[in-house]
């Protein structure tokens, strides 16, 4: 304190310059256009992740999120050492993981066929079809998959007894949970999500296709040396951001799906995470098996991240 | 747009005269047919189904169109309280909800894309982050509590006041689409950004308007967690809950009784199955009939957002 003077004009001069930097007299309009979305965000998103030291405390019901008793890694060991644990795991990258590589896959290939498509019209009916299961709520699309997948009454239960299949309960059997979850799923999205991709064919300079075809290249050929090379930049991103979520996809689905019969192949730990925090109000452990699953997910969307950044330098940050 | 679409079409068979693009393009049209079918044909069964005779439907007999009119089931849908509960719940819910969104989201957007904004890319990182990292269900759900939003409507419209991903394609939208030149000329005729935004961009961005709405109306529609979850009162449940109840636990009728599927064949379980295609029908009509007067949208405002994105 005895450079008083100094440290004034210091702390003035250091005062000053984050103003000017922001330019908050020029913009503070925008930043009023802005609050709600950051009040939003702050309240809904960032306060929750300060209540995930829930994961290492006792909770207390008198002391709210943050009050109770500091107990390390108890609760994350207790999940390690549950017998549940690696059967989860197991299940939720399977599900996971078959749901991300098909449903990334699919629509490349929808797109790379809708893209053959000469006749306009043709072309734009395909698109509105194909979209349209996207708008249907998941509770209807498992609704369907038990009235389609009934076993007394259902349509592609009959198809599947005519060709020679026996006793198929495709909703009560855990060898059929994952094909079933995968299929609809890529029914119901597979459309959608090949738009980004049209997206990006429709932006190829039509001069390639044309030199394509003055070398010769069948239009199979054209699809390999043209189209496919110009999805790979959108392939790669779209791949990056869906191995972000590969732990939480789908809980509803996957908990509109569940029953007694597939719970072994079903119960993940989305699922896990509702039924001890919800339904049986052990808060603290809940917190730290969702703590686990976030910090997975981000491990995945990481390391993802940096192969893409070496090998094919796309990079989301 | 007749002739153009005539003029494509010569232009193809110009150039596919060789044999191998010939079969090539016989190969795309029987994949993209069979595709066709298999996404449409589950909802037109669905419709079909929903007002033929229940025992033609169960004996296979109704397969590509209606078969023995019967409506039985629209009839106890009509009589059914829990749907209608349900029905004016979600409405209020995606009405309020949209309105807040759009409120909270198209500002932020437009205040992003202005690129003499010095704090947009700090800001656009904290947005983004919320997108991959969350406290999770717990926290959130004390959160809630403390907030006393736990069985309230608020719950349905507040915590999701601001999805970051419609944020990102909007804020695209605003950097792509909308010329500099044009704020240049507000700002030397004296506008602020306030008016800019509310004269200038917001009416030029109608595509991006509509197709954000949708992703929104869809959201509020769909939404089946938030119920799930956060509210306890039965008459505070949205749709999605009430078709839970009926579709999935197989609450057919209003009493309660009426297992389709699983056991029987019985007259109940029949009747059960026709609720259940009706409630599918009279549940997933609004989004259906709004989404071909957004779609023609999609190709302006979702595909620039995306691939910006």
């Amino acid at each position: 304190m005895s450079t008083t003077g100094i440290t004034a004009a210091d702390s003035r001069a250091a005062a000053a310059q984050p103003r000017r930097r922001w330019h908050w007299r020029r913009d503070w309009q925008l930043w009023v256009l802005l609050a709600p979305a950051i009040v939003f965000t702050a309240v809904f998103a960032y306060v929750p992740m300060y209540g995930i030291q829930l994961a290492f405390r006792e909770f207390d019901f008198s002391k709210g999120l943050t009050g109770g008793k500091w107990v390390g890694l108890k609760y994350l060991a207790q999940f390690l050492a549950t017998p549940n644990f690696w059967p989860m795991i197991r299940n939720t990258i399977l599900i996971a993981g078959t749901t991300v590589l098909v449903g990334f896959i699919a629509p490349v290939l929808l797109a790379l066929l809708i893209n053959q498509i000469a006749h306009a019209r043709a072309k734009r009916l395909t698109q509105t079809i194909t979209y349209l299961p996207q708008f249907i709520s998941v509770v209807v699309v498992v609704g369907m998959l038990q009235v389609f997948l009934s076993p007394s009454t259902g349509l592609i239960t009959k198809i599947a007894t005519g060709l020679g299949m026996e006793n198929v309960n495709f909703l009560g059997s855990a060898a059929a949970f994952v094909p079933v979850y995968v299929i609809s799923d890529v029914w119901q999205h597979c459309g959608w999500n090949s738009i980004i991709y049209l997206a990006a064919l429709s932006g190829v300079d039509p001069q390639l296709y044309e030199a394509a075809k003055i070398d010769g290249a069948s239009r199979w050929r054209t699809i390999f040396h043209v189209d496919i090379p110009a999805l790979i930049p959108t392939m790669t991103v779209l791949f990056i951001l869906n191995m972000g979520g590969v732990l939480n996809t789908g809980f509803d689905k996957i908990f509109l799906m569940q029953n007694t019969l597939n719970l072994s192949i079903s119960e993940v730990i989305a699922t896990y995470v509702y039924k001890i925090g919800i339904v049986s109000n052990q808060f603290s452990y809940s917190t730290a098996i969702g703590l686990f699953s976030t910090l997975i997910n981000f491990g995945f969307l990481a390391v993802t991240n940096a192969l893409a950044k070496k090998f094919a330098n796309i990079s989301l940050w | 747009m007749s002739t153009h679409v005539t003029s494509t079409r010569r232009t193809t068979r110009i150039r596919s005269h060789r044999p191998s693009d010939i079969i090539f393009a016989a190969a795309v049209a029987i994949l993209v047919a069979v595709i066709l079918f298999v996404t449409i044909y589950p909802l037109w069964f669905v419709f079909i189904a929903s007002f033929s005779q229940p025992a033609l439907v169960a004996q296979g007999k109704v397969l590509f169109l209606p078969h023995g009119t019967n409506l039985f089931g629209y009839g106890q849908i009509f009589q059914d309280t829990r749907v209608w509960t349900g029905y004016k719940n979600t409405i209020i819910y995606t009405v309020v909800g949209t309105a807040v969104n759009m409120i909270v989201t198209m500002p932020a957007a437009y205040a992003l894309s202005r690129p003499e904004f010095k704090a947009r890319r700090p800001l656009i990182f904290l947005f983004a982050f919320t997108m991959f990292f969350s406290g999770g269900l717990i926290p959130t759900y004390l959160l809630y509590k403390n907030l006393n939003l736990l069985n309230t409507m608020w719950v349905f419209i507040l915590p999701c006041a601001l999805n970051v991903y419609n944020l990102i394609i909007a804020r695209s939208f605003y950097e792509a689409s909308i010329p500099e030149e044009l704020h240049e000329a507000a700002v030397i005729d004296g506008a602020n950004h306030f008016q800019y935004f509310w004269r200038v961009a917001l009416p030029l961005s109608k595509a991006i308007l509509s197709v954000i709405m949708l992703y929104y109306v869809v959201q509020h529609w769909n939404d089946f967690f938030t119920g799930l979850v956060f509210i306890r009162d039965y008459d505070k449940q949205p749709l999605q809950m009430v078709l839970r109840d009926i579709l999935v636990r197989n609450q057919a009728f209003a009493g309660g009784a009426g297992t389709s599927g699983g056991t029987g064949q019985g007259y109940g379980a029949l009747y059960a199955d026709q609720i259940k295609y009706g409630v599918i029908i009279v549940a997933s009509l609004p989004v259906i009939i709004i989404y071909p007067f957004i779609q023609k949208y999609f190709d302006k405002g979702v595909m620039i957002g995306a691939v910006k994105g």
